[in-house]
């Protein structure tokens, strides 16, 4: 909302309909409802094709099991108890091994974004460690953790952690400069700058990459559970592998998409009620 | 040229390079000022003059390579209070209301809080913002935000404005509106300011006093008194008096434009 009425509305809708030539106009603002009708056509169009092709025999279950079959074997798990219990275990996992690169990431990203001694010291360290792949460091990882749940937090920690530091390092240099010089100018210190200007400053930043780095936290969710682990999501579907049981293997990886999407949408809702200051001007 | 040490601002042989690849760049080469209390000062020249670097040394935010500043005969070593600072940028606290934005500037001085609402009150005031007090900056428009960082930044009564193109991104009405506002609430509050902009109406409208500065390195090229009557009103760009100001500085502006165009030419930069 624009409090100025001399800002004319952005975005603001036209007298007459909508043709269907404006709906692909470059940048051109469409309706709402055809907007979050496109996102449901889509999903709904490739469940059809799923359930096209194997209710027609076209490919073999083994490749391809059913809709049917995938959501039959999904209520098996869930009334048995064992949806629940996987579920439990791995968001636990996830919540801690998140939680804890969070906790290092946040300050050390703020920190190599305000100071170029230690940008330039750690820069380089995690630009290389980023590059490694997380499943050759599972041997490492359990000698030094063990088979426990410690092990696969580490997996979901090194995972996260890197990335999520550069990206706060980002949010923190992204802010303007001159908000930084306006403190300077009111007298205050780098250290009440630092935490009454950059962070909050930052924060609606910082809160995005934390919304992302907890999806690539779900996706290395596998990767954690792939070796000494006998519950989880994970560790349902590797050893699904060994059973050949494709409707549980599909079944499990629509499962984690799906619990991925809710946390994405928990981020956007709280991130839109912290930061309602920095919500877009609507007409 | 001389400088008169009882000034309110004396700037004495004030030089400023900067390193770029390796070799050094002199943004300035000699500025010698002085600059009485309560004068409004306008600086112009073509882009790349040093007049923003010359405002950022006076406000604190820059050191001087050589040369120095003076307030009120102390030299300047770093940011203070004892000078106001507008950007061309809306620099407002985002996730502040516009009267969190005035109050925050506020924090450092010792006055009572009673005082301190009042003072925040009465500069919301004086920049037409009633009604505004518990609105976000990004509900507000460009002109409305550099409302608010003017009164930011007079609110802790400093004694010195330095407004660095304060209405460049502003819209031609818009920015018309804010020349006589500020003027209305310099009129109010006499500091002496320090206003860099690239608009020479704007520089002849406001000031008492136009400092052109001629480019690469930056030194002083003209300083030209604005004899024209106060208070000013919108009108005042239309008098015969107001245009032989600015066709006189237009020609000096235009004299240094064209001499960096040619020495770019040269270079082969153009």
């Amino acid at each position: 909302m624009s409090l100025d009425p001399s800002v004319p509305p952005q975005g603001a809708a036209e007298a007459r309909p909508p043709g269907r030539r404006d709906l692909l106009r470059l940048r051109q603002e469409i309706p709402r409802h055809v907007f979050t009708a496109a996102g449901v056509v889509v999903p709904l169009a490739l469940l059809a094709l799923w359930w096209g092709v194997t209710a027609l025999g076209l490919v073999r279950p083994l490749f391809l099991p059913s809709p049917g079959a995938v959501l039959a074997e999904g209520w098996r798990q869930a009334s048995e108890g064992i949806l629940l219990q996987d579920a439990a275990v791995s968001v636990y996992r996830i919540m801690i091994g998140w939680l804890a690169a969070t906790v290092v990431a946040v300050p050390v990203g703020i920190l190599m974004g305000n100071y170029r001694l230690i940008e330039g010291a750690l820069e380089p360290f995690i630009s290389v460690v980023r590059y490694m792949p997380i499943v050759a460091l599972i041997p490492l990882t359990i000698l030094w953790a063990g088979i426990g749940d410690m092990q696969k937090i580490v997996i979901l920690f090194l995972g996260t952690f890197f990335q999520q530091t550069l990206m706060i390092m980002d949010n923190v240099k992204n802010i303007d400069l001159s908000l930084i010089r306006a403190g300077q100018t009111l007298g205050f210190s780098d250290r009440e700058i630092l935490r009454r200007i950059i962070l909050p400053a930052a924060s609606p930043g910082i809160w995005d990459t934390l919304r992302i780095t907890v999806g690539w936290t779900w996706t290395y969710l596998v990767v954690a559970e792939l070796v000494a682990a006998n519950e989880g999501l994970g560790r349902r579907i590797m050893d699904a592998q060994r059973y050949l049981a494709t409707d549980t293997i599909v079944w499990g990886t629509l499962f984690i998409g799906f619990l991925g999407l809710v946390t994405d949408w928990a981020f956007k809702r709280a991130g839109r009620r912290l930061f309602r200051w920095n919500a877009p001007v609507r007409g | 040229m001389t400088t008169d040490p009882r000034a309110k601002v004396v700037i004495s042989g004030l030089r400023k390079t900067f390193e770029v690849d390796g070799a050094a760049l002199t943004a300035i080469e000699r500025i010698d000022l002085s600059i009485p209390a309560q004068q409004f000062v306008s600086i112009v020249g073509t882009s790349g003059c040093g007049k923003s670097t010359l405002l950022n040394m006076v406000g604190g935010l820059d050191r001087p390579s050589g040369g120095r500043i003076l307030i009120d005969g102390a030299p300047v070593t770093g940011p203070g209070r004892d000078r106001g600072f507008v950007f061309q940028s809306y620099t407002l606290f985002e996730w502040m209301t516009v009267s969190g934005n005035i109050r925050f500037a506020l924090e450092k001085s010792a006055l009572p809080r009673s005082e301190k609402e009042a003072l925040v009150g009465h500069f919301i005031e004086a920049v037409g913002l009633r009604g505004f007090e518990n609105a976000y900056p990004k509900q507000l428009s460009g002109g409305m935000r550099q409302r608010v960082a003017i009164a930011r930044a007079l609110v802790y009564r400093p004694s010195i404005l330095l407004m660095d193109e304060p209405f460049g991104a502003l819209d031609a009405q818009t920015r018309g509106m804010m020349q006589e506002l500020l003027l209305k609430v310099w009129e109010e509050h006499r500091v002496t300011v320090l206003f860099v902009t690239h608009d020479v109406d704007e520089a002849i409208f406001l000031a008492d006093r136009v400092i052109i500065l001629a480019s690469r390195p930056g030194r002083v090229k003209r300083d030209i008194a604005v004899d024209l009557p106060r208070p000013r009103a919108f009108d005042l760009v239309t008098e015969p008096r107001f245009m032989a100001l600015k066709r006189e500085i237009l020609a000096e502006i235009r004299e240094e434009t064209l001499k960096v165009m040619a020495a770019d030419l040269s270079a082969g930069r153009g």
